[in-house]
C-alpha cells in the first residue's frame, strides 16, 4: 500500500515536471525514459530469465532504422511505419531467437554478440540502404491523434505515457504464471523441464517480447533524435544497457529503471567533462561487477555498512 | 496387467565406458519395483535415460506401451511420468507454496498465461492439499532454503506426487535422513496410490525391501538378477554383488 | 573479372585467415579451457599492433617487434587475468562484463596515446615486391603472412598434442573437475594459456600492420570475425580455429570484393548453417 502511494507520488510529480523545468531536462528525462523501456527489456532476459544477451541494441537499432526507412524510402506515414516497424523487428527477434537459443550460457551471449555485430557492420557497409556513416536525418516525429510532439513537452509526455503503459505489460509479464515459469527456467531449468515445462519455448518466448520491447524503445529513440546512425546498432549500446541492468540490479522491475537513470545522467554530466566516455564506461564496468556486482544500491549500501562496522570497531 | 514402464536393450556409454549395457526390464502398473545394485551399476543413469535427460545409444523405452525414446524430457512428464531427484534441486529462493506450484503449473494450460497475475490464480489450495499430504502445509509460507533436509526431501516427493504420475520414479528418496525421518518417508511411499507405478533407486536396504515387491539388481549396467523380493535375497549371485547395509 | 584478381583475392583471403588464427587460437583456448569470453581479444590485437608502431620507431625489425609487442601484450594479459579476472572465478557474466569493460579503456587509451589518425606499419623491404611466378604477381608479404600462420599453427599443435602442458591443456577442456583432481596447477595453467592467447593475439596485430595499419576501431572490426571463427570452428579446439580462421577469411574477403555492401550478411550464412545443425561447430568439443 505505501508502495503504490509512493508510486503514485513518483507519477505525478513526472506529469508536472514540464511545468517547472526547463526545456533541457525535460529532454533529459525523455532520454532517460527511453533508456528505462530498453533496460527494462534486457531485463525481461537477464533478471527474469537467466539469459545474459549483449545484442539487444539490434532491436532498438532495426526498428528505428526500419521507420526511418519506411518513411524516408517509401514516403509512407508514421500509422503505418510504426507498427511495420514494431513487426519487423519482432520477427527479427523470432529469427534470432532460434539461432542464439541452440545454446544457453556463454554460447547464447556469443551468439547474440556476432548477430548484432553483423547488424551493426552491416549498417555501415550497406551504404546504399543506410547512407553508413553518415546516418539518416531529416526524420520527423509522430503526430498521434493529431497531436504535434515537437516541443519536449509533448514529447515527454508521449513518452512518459509509452514508458508507463510498457513497464506495466512488463509487470503484468513477470507477475504471472508464465513469469513464475519463466524464473523457474533461471533457477533451475533442468527440474522446470522435468516438472513438465517447455524450457526452450518459454526463454524464446520472452527472447521475442524482450525484442518487441526492444523495438519500443528504437521507436522512441529515433522519434526524439530524428535521427539515426549504425552507432546505435553497436555492442557499447547494448553494453550500456545491461550496465544500466547491472547497475540497478537485474531480478527486480524498479531495477533496471533505477539503472538507467544513473547510467543516463553518468553519461550526459560526464561526457560534459571527460572527453573519452568509453574509458570511463569501461572503468565502471569493471568497479561495478569486481565491487558491487548485486547492483549500485545493495553494493553502495553493503560497503557503506561494511566501512561503518570497520570504524566502529576501531574507535 | 498392463505393462507401466517396458525398457528393451537399453544401451549408453561414457566416453568409450558402458555405463548401462544392453539393460531390459518391465514394470508392470502398480507395482512397486527396488533396482538395486552397487555404486557405479548405472541406476541413476538408468532413471536419467528414462526420464530423457540423457540420450541412449540404441533400445527402446515405453510407458503404457507407447513409445517415449524419441520425447524430449517434459513432454514424457505430460504422458505421465515423473521423478524425484538424488541431488536436492528446488527453487531455494522460493516458498513452499511455490515450488509445488510450479510443479503444479508443468502440466498446466495455465502456465503459457502470460497477463494474469499468479496469485490469484487456482493453485493455493491445491498446492496446499499436497503439502498437507506430506504433512508440510504449516510450512508453506516458509522459504526452501530454510527448511531442514529432511523437510526438504518431502518436498521432493510432494513436488513429484503433485504432477498426479501413472509412473514415479524415486532416486534415493531416503538418502541422507535421519532415523525418525526415513520412518515418515517411507510412509508417505507407502501411502501413494495404486494408480501410480512406483520404480526406487535405494541403498538402505532395511526400509527400501519393505516397500518393494519386485527387485532388479543391476551391476555395471546389467540386470544380474530380477524377481520377487524372496526369489533376489536368496539368489547367490546378489549375495556376490551386493546385499550389505 | 581477370585470373589476377582471383589470385589476389585467394592470396588475401589465406592471409587473413593467417591473422585470425592468431587472434582466434587463443580466444578459443582461453573460452575453451577458461570458458571466458575474452571481449578484451581484439583490443589485445590493436594493442599489439599500436605497440609495434612504436617500438619499430627503435627496433627498425618487423617480426622483433611482433615478437617485443606480443610479450608486452602477454604481460598484460597475464595481469588481467591474475588481478581481475580470477577475482570472478565462477562469475561468468561478470568475467564478460569485466573484458568488455577493459576493451574499452585500451580502446580509449590507444586513442589518446596514439591518436585518431590510421598509422601504417611498412612492409618489410625485402618482402615489399610481389613474387612472380607463372605470370602472376603473388603480394609476398602475404605469402609470408600464411606460412607464418602455418608455422605458429604447427608450433601450437606439437605443444598441444606433443607438451605435457599441452596434456594438461587438453585434459581441462576436457573435463575440468577431473583435472583438478589429478592434480593439474589449474590457476597457473589459467594464467599461462591467457598469455599465450594475449601473445599471440598482440603479435598478431604487428603481424598484420602492413595489410591493415593500426587504426582505432581495429578492436571493434577483429573481434566479430574471431567469434564467428570460434562459433564455426568450435571451441577449443586448434584445429577447429584453424579452419574456421579460413573459411571466414575466404567468406570475408571475398563477400567484401564482390558484395561489398552485403559482406557482413554474407558473413553470417556460414554461422547459422553451422549453428542450425551442430551447435557445437565443427571441431567444438562442447556447445559453447
Amino acid at each position: 500500500m505505501k508502495r503504490n502511494i509512493c508510486l503514485f507520488g513518483l507519477l505525478i510529480f513526472l506529469v508536472v515536471l514540464p511545468f517547472f523545468s526547463g526545456e533541457f531536462y525535460v529532454n533529459l528525462a525523455s532520454q532517460v525514459f527511453i533508456f528505462a523501456v530498453f533496460a527494462a527489456s534486457i531485463n525481461l532476459l537477464l533478471g527474469y530469465g537467466g539469459l545474459a544477451t549483449l545484442g539487444h541494441a539490434s532491436y532498438l537499432g532495426v526498428a528505428a532504422y526500419g521507420s526511418a526507412l519506411i518513411g524516408l524510402k517509401l514516403g509512407l506515414g508514421h500509422w503505418i511505419a510504426a507498427p511495420a516497424a514494431l513487426v519487423g523487428t519482432t520477427l527479427m527477434a523470432g529469427a534470432f531467437g532460434l539461432i542464439a537459443l541452440r545454446a544457453s550460457g556463454l554460447g547464447f551471449l556469443m551468439l547474440t554478440l556476432a548477430m548484432s555485430q553483423v547488424l551493426w557492420g552491416t549498417a555501415y557497409r550497406w551504404v546504399g540502404l543506410t547512407d553508413g556513416d553518415n546516418g539518416l536525418r531529416g526524420l520527423t516525429r509522430p503526430a498521434p491523434f493529431g497531436i504535434d510532439l515537437d516541443s519536449a513537452s509533448a514529447f515527454y509526455w508521449f513518452t512518459l505515457a509509452v514508458t508507463v503503459l510498457s513497464v506495466w505489460l512488463m509487470a503484468r509479464f513477470v507477475r504471472s504464471p508464465f513469469g513464475a515459469a519463466l524464473r523457474g527456467t533461471r533457477d533451475q531449468p533442468r527440474r522446470m523441464a522435468a516438472l513438465g515445462h517447455n524450457v526452450w519455448l518459454i526463454r524464446w518466448i520472452t527472447f521475442v517480447y524482450a525484442g518487441f520491447w526492444g523495438a519500443v524503445s528504437g521507436l522512441l529513440f529515433v522519434y526524439y533524435h530524428k535521427y539515426i546512425h549504425p552507432i546505435s546498432l553497436s555492442l557499447t549500446n547494448s553494453a550500456e544497457g545491461l550496465l544500466a541492468v547491472i547497475a540497478g540490479g537485474s531480478g527486480t522491475l524498479g531495477g533496471p529503471l533505477a539503472g538507467a537513470t544513473i547510467v543516463m545522467l553518468l553519461k550526459n554530466y560526464a561526457s560534459a567533462y571527460i572527453e573519452r566516455w568509453n574509458m570511463l564506461l569501461g572503468f565502471v564496468f569493471v568497479i561495478i561487477v569486481v565491487f558491487m556486482p548485486e547492483g549500485v544500491v545493495p553494493g553502495s549500501k553493503r560497503i557503506y555498512l561494511k566501512c561503518r562496522q570497520r570504524f566502529a570497531s576501531r574507535a | 496387467m498392463p505393462t507401466a514402464l517396458r525398457i528393451q536393450g537399453l544401451k549408453k556409454s561414457f566416453g568409450g565406458l558402458p555405463a548401462i549395457n544392453d539393460v531390459s526390464l518391465e514394470v508392470a502398473a502398480g507395482e512397486r519395483r527396488l533396482i538395486i545394485g552397487p555404486n557405479g551399476a548405472g541406476k541413476t543413469t538408468l532413471f536419467n535415460l528414462i526420464t530423457g535427460d540423457l540420450a541412449g545409444e540404441g533400445g527402446k523405452i515405453s510407458m503404457f506401451e507407447k513409445d517415449i525414446s524419441k520425447l524430449p524430457p517434459h513432454r514424457r512428464v505430460h504422458r505421465g511420468l515423473a521423478r524425484t531427484y538424488q541431488i536436492i534441486t528446488l527453487f531455494p529462493r522460493d516458498t513452499l507454496e511455490h515450488n509445488i506450484t510450479l510443479s503444479l503449473l508443468g502440466l498446466s494450460r495455465t502456465r503459457w498465461n502470460s497477463f494474469a497475475s499468479l496469485h490469484k490464480a487456482m493453485f493455493r489450495e491445491e498446492a496446499m492439499r499436497i503439502l498437507a499430504l506430506v504433512g508440510l502445509e504449516s510450512m508453506a509460507h516458509r522459504l526452501l532454503s530454510e527448511v531442514s533436509y529432511g523437510d526438504k526431501r518431502r518436498v521432493e516427493i510432494a513436488m513429484a506426487l503433485a504432477q498426479k504420475p501413472r509412473v514415479l520414479l524415486l532416486d534415493e528418496p531416503l538418502a541422507g535422513l535421519s532415523r525418525e525421518e526415513r520412518v515418515t518417508v517411507k510412509q508417505l511411499i507407502g501411502a501413494i496410490p495404486r494408480e501410480t507405478t512406483v520404480v526406487m533407486i535405494e541403498h538402505d536396504m532395511d526400509t527400501a525391501l519393505d516397500l518393494a515387491e519386485r527387485i532388479t539388481v543391476l551391476h555395471y549396467g546389467r540386470v544380474i538378477v530380477e524377481g520377487t523380493r524372496a526369489e533376489v535375497v536368496a539368489d547367490p549371485k546378489t549375495r556376490e554383488v551386493y546385499l550389505g547395509n | 573479372m581477370s585470373m589476377q584478381f582471383w589470385v589476389i583475392q585467394t592470396l588475401n583471403s589465406l592471409a587473413l585467415g593467417g591473422l585470425l588464427f592468431l587472434l582466434a587460437s587463443g580466444f578459443s583456448l582461453i573460452f575453451g579451457l577458461m570458458r571466458i569470453a575474452n571481449l578484451t581479444h581484439g583490443g589485445l590485437f590493436m594493442l599489439g599492433a599500436y605497440l609495434g608502431v612504436t617500438i619499430l620507431k627503435v627496433v627498425p625489425n618487423l617480426w622483433v617487434a611482433a615478437l617485443l609487442a606480443g610479450l608486452a601484450v602477454a604481460l598484460f594479459g597475464g595481469l588481467l587475468e591474475k588481478l581481475i579476472l580470477r577475482k570472478l572465478s565462477g562469475n561468468v557474466l561478470g568475467q564478460v562484463l569485466v573484458t568488455l569493460g577493459v576493451a574499452y579503456i585500451i580502446a580509449d587509451a590507444c586513442l589518446l596515446i596514439w591518436g585518431g589518425d590510421p598509422v601504417p606499419i611498412q612492409t618489410p623491404a625485402f618482402l615489399q615486391q610481389p613474387l612472380r611466378v607463372a605470370g602472376f604477381a603473388f603480394p609476398a608479404y602475404r605469402l609470408a603472412v600464411v606460412v607464418l600462420a602455418v608455422l605458429v599453427g604447427a608450433i601450437l599443435f606439437f605443444i598441444m598434442e606433443k607438451t605435457r602442458l599441452g596434456a594438461m591443456i587438453r585434459a581441462g577442456v576436457d573435463d575440468m573437475q577431473m583435472a583438478r583432481a589429478v592434480g593439474i596447477p589449474v590457476s597457473r595453467l589459467f594464467t599461462i594459456v591467457f598469455c599465450l592467447g594475449a601473445g599471440l593475439a598482440g603479435a598478431g596485430g604487428v603481424i598484420g600492420g602492413p595489410i591493415m595499419s593500426a587504426y582505432p576501431g581495429l578492436d571493434a572490426d577483429m573481434l566479430p570475425l574471431a567469434l564467428i571463427v570460434v562459433i564455426l570452428g568450435g571451441v577449443g579446439s586448434l584445429v577447429g580455429a584453424f579452419v574456421g580462421s579460413f573459411i571466414t577469411g575466404f567468406v570475408y574477403t571475398f563477400g567484401v570484393a564482390l558484395f561489398p555492401q552485403l559482406a557482413y550478411v554474407i558473413l553470417f550464412l556460414p554461422m547459422i548453417f553451422v549453428i542450425a545443425f551442430r551447435p557445437r561447430g565443427l571441431f567444438g568439443r562442447f556447445a559453447a
